[in-house]
């Protein structure tokens, strides 16, 4: 956190003043980002506390459309009084627009801008904070690789054992998604857990999420990715814990098995 | 007739431009329409509809947001309406250079010929109106044929910024200052700026995807050291801007004509045009991050400029204000320009307000690229901006042609069209929330959205009516319009005292003005 404030800090007011800069200025920055965080080290901020990002995500939307539906319902009621009040009643008639004092016409252009812009920083406080927790990854978790392609989400165990297109997680552990593609650019979405996150060739990015209830969801592509982007779904199964580690083990060994066969073929 | 051909198509007069720019922008509407209806019927039902392929959708879906954009909107509002308007506003005679304005009308008609390709060609283009990499690059499709409507419509674009911005900034009548310019011609030098200044990044990144697919260079190709993200962030580097370049033209025209129509002053101009539209054009370039919420920027670049997307929301609420207030104490009557100019502000309420979650990077991160996205920006541009694009037609009308159209069909058509547009486009958010993503072919995954799919055809269905209706009430008019006179409107405006439609030269005498002149100067008993 104090780590982003301060390139924040850095980085805002600099791209504010000199708009020409800004795209230079984003550029380098990223690189030095890409070498940072990318491989080999793969660094993500660590949190031992676990967020739950569903009813954060709910919450902060219910307070936004709150927000906005007063704004809104304010401006379109004072358009439609307007609208009766000030119909034209005979074919002669001309409006009546008061001319504003210097006064009037500076106050009618700042104490609006200070009233946007008080709702606006409330709102970029909130969804930023909202924002750390779904960039801060839980300590303890479970660790996928996922490699996307045309059409199918391939995911990898840290035991090496691999899937398609079905996510099995154990409940009540955060699992973290290292995403990239084999060719185009995908983007893995579970509506349910309210998360996503392009996968593209060249790049590893990541998501993580917290599977409450054993049950099953949707994974579903949300990034056009050509012929058949709407066909390639997936499924996030998510077990109770016991389940997990039996299926966990026995695909495990499975591997093993396979892997030793093989060996002594050879 | 071949006189009269050739009149028309080597004309440098910029109101016979402005004329074939509408022409040829509608002729892109309407095809664009037509997939629009496809799509929709396709997506009447889970499952294959009306076609087994998904790639025809895939087309069918490039070439509406392709054409509604590039072919559409933008020539529209900065061909047509700009060159019909902005000499006859600023009563000058013709724009500064005549010929170029006619060479960027012929580039026009190439990108919308080449886009019109897509429906000949083997291997059309389905690369989306963003057109992506590597997607774009590794598709079948023959990407080349949307890089060159691109360019061309890009060139075009770039003639015309060379052109309105030396017409506005010297050849202003005698005596017309800064501050007595119509909403609507500020607007366009606004718009025209920030073509100037963007369009060639985004025709760099078009062409870089030509040097990738065809000629093997790796701008874009992680493998041999090049990066998938450069394209989007040119793109959106311009395309971002482009958002502004459409809502400028089309939030002046709609308070051009409340101004006309309410008989009103505009309210606080001076706050209007210098916090209005200059604050739009000084945070235009900065908020392009926020289509790449959820492509692994960085973060400060994510969270920073989530805070410069929210703040377009301050000199957009003023120019809102400045609309509402031009109501305040007005003498409004409701025909049908005026009705599709009210209907602006409240289409913008509903998509401005939605653009505040999308602002918000978090939340982006589960309805990024929804169903939800296409609800909010068909609201707030497309449906908005065609909206103000009818009215500026019918309110142009009898000066293009000095007949009036029928008002009876005008107002039957906007209501079908307003209620056809609601009833598509809400639904199609709610269905984004829904977890439905954006640019499917089908949809088997969400069955449950299947209703509000229906309704969004039905509603498709209301809109197709209701703009085949305005068409048809102008080409009546056209022929058997009562003459309109020159200034139906009683508008205080210059464009309304010349004769309908203007003469060669546009003003007889070119009009000489005091200081306390203004387009707006209603109520003054004169």
């Amino acid at each position: 956190m104090g780590e982003l404030t301060k390139r924040l800090v850095r980085g805002t007011p600099l791209g504010l003043v000199l708009p020409a800069l800004w795209w230079p200025v984003a550029q380098a920055a990223e690189r030095v980002e890409t070498e940072r965080v990318l491989p080999p080290e793969w660094q993500i901020r660590e949190e031992r506390f676990i967020p739950d990002n569903v009813a954060g995500w709910d919450h902060l939307w219910r307070e936004i459309m709150i927000d906005i539906t007063v704004i809104g319902v304010l401006f379109a009621l004072v358009t439609i009084w307007f609208m009766w009040r000030y119909r034209r009643r005979s074919p002669d008639q001309e409006g009546a627009q008061p001319r504003l004092s210097a006064g009037q016409a500076i106050g009618w252009a700042v104490i609006p801008v200070f009233v946007f812009m008080a709702d606006d920083f409330y709102l970029a406080a909130k969804g930023w904070a909202l924002w750390e927790k779904y960039r801060n990854v839980p300590e303890d978790r479970l660790e996928v690789r996922l490699e996307s392609a045309m059409w199918t989400w391939d995911y990898t165990y840290p035991n090496g054992v691999k899937t398609f297109n079905e996510l099995r997680v154990p409940v009540g552990k955060p699992v973290l998604l290292r995403m990239t593609s084999r060719d185009t650019i995908h983007s893995h979405w579970i509506p349910d857990y309210r998360v996503k996150e392009d996968s593209m060739p060249g790049r590893i990015t990541y998501i993580w999420f917290m599977p409450k209830e054993p049950g099953e969801h949707v994974v579903t592509c949300a990034e056009y990715c050509g012929h058949l982007h709407s066909r390639m779904k997936g499924k996030l199964i998510v077990m109770p814990r016991e389940e997990f580690d039996a299926w966990y083990q026995e695909q495990g060994a499975k591997l093993q098995q396979a892997k030793a066969e093989l060996t002594e073929g050879a | 007739m071949a006189g009269v051909l050739r009149e028309w198509l080597f004309t440098t007069d910029h109101k016979k431009v402005g004329i074939l720019y509408l022409i040829g922008s509608i002729a892109a509407f309407a095809v664009a329409g037509i997939m629009a209806l496809l799509m929709r019927a396709e997506l009447s039902t889970v499952g294959p509809t009306i076609t087994e392929n998904p790639s025809d959708y895939n087309v069918w879906l490039y070439f509406h947001g392709a054409a509604m954009i590039l072919g559409f909107q933008i020539p529209a509002l900065t061909g047509f309406l700009a060159n019909y308007l902005v000499p006859l506003q600023i009563g000058a005679k013709d724009v500064a250079f005549p010929r170029l304005n006619a060479l960027s009308v012929w580039l026009f008609f190439a990108g919308i010929i080449l886009a019109l390709l897509t429906f000949v060609l083997p291997d059309p283009p389905d690369v989306m109106w963003t057109g992506y990499p590597p997607y774009s690059e590794i598709t079948l499709g023959n990407t080349a044929f949307y890089s060159f409507t691109v360019l061309l419509l890009g060139f075009a674009s770039i003639l015309g910024g060379v052109n309105f911005l030396t017409t506005i900034a010297f050849m202003r009548a005698p005596g017309m200052g800064w501050n007595q310019l119509n909403i609507f011609t500020w607007t366009t030098f606004a718009a025209f700026i920030l073509q100037l200044i963007f369009v060639p990044v985004l025709g760099t990144a078009v062409t870089m995807i030509m040097f990738d697919k065809y000629l093997g260079t790796n701008f874009f190709n992680p493998s041999e050291g090049g990066d998938v993200l450069i394209y989007q962030n040119l793109f959106w580097f311009y395309s971002h801007p482009a958002v502004y370049v459409i809502f400028l033209p089309f939030i002046g025209i709609v308070f051009d004509i409340v101004a006309t129509f309410a008989r009103n002053r505009i309210f606080n101009y001076k706050m209007v045009v210098y916090g209005g539209i200059g604050g739009i054009l000084l945070l235009a370039g900065e908020v392009w991050i926020h289509h790449l919420y959820v492509t692994g920027m960085p973060d400060w670049l994510r969270v920073g400029q989530m805070v410069t997307t929210l703040l377009i929301s301050v000199p957009v609420g003023l120019m809102f204000i400045g609309l509402v207030g031009t109501l305040y104490k007005g003498a409004i009557s409701f025909t049908t320009p005026m009705l599709y100019a009210l209907s602006v502000i409240f289409l913008m309420l509903i998509g401005g307000l939605t653009g505040i979650p999308l602002a918000v990077a978090s939340i982006d991160i589960h309805v990024s690229d929804s169903y939800f996205i296409p609800g909010h920006f068909h609201y707030v541009m497309a449906v908005a901006g065609t909206f103000a694009i009818f009215g500026g037609i019918y309110y142009l009308f009898p000066k293009m042609t000095g007949k009036m159209y029928s008002e009876k069909l005008g107002k039957l058509s906007f209501w079908l069209t307003f209620i056809g547009v609601n009833v598509v486009f809400f639904p199609m958010m709610m269905a984004g929330l829904e977890g439905m993503p954006r640019r499917y072919w089908d949809y088997s995954q969400f069955a449950h959205v299947e209703g509000l799919h229906q309704i969004m055809t039905v509603g498709a269905v209301f809109i197709a009516v209701g703009f085949f209706l305005a068409l048809v009430n102008w080409i009546q008019a056209l022929f058997k319009g009562q003459p309109a006179g020159n200034n139906p409107w009683g508008s205080r405006s210059l464009e309304w005292t010349t004769t309908s439609p203007p003469q060669h030269g546009n003003f007889a005498e070119i009009p000489v003005l005091s200081p306390d002149w203004s387009p707006y100067a209603y109520g003054t008993g004169k």
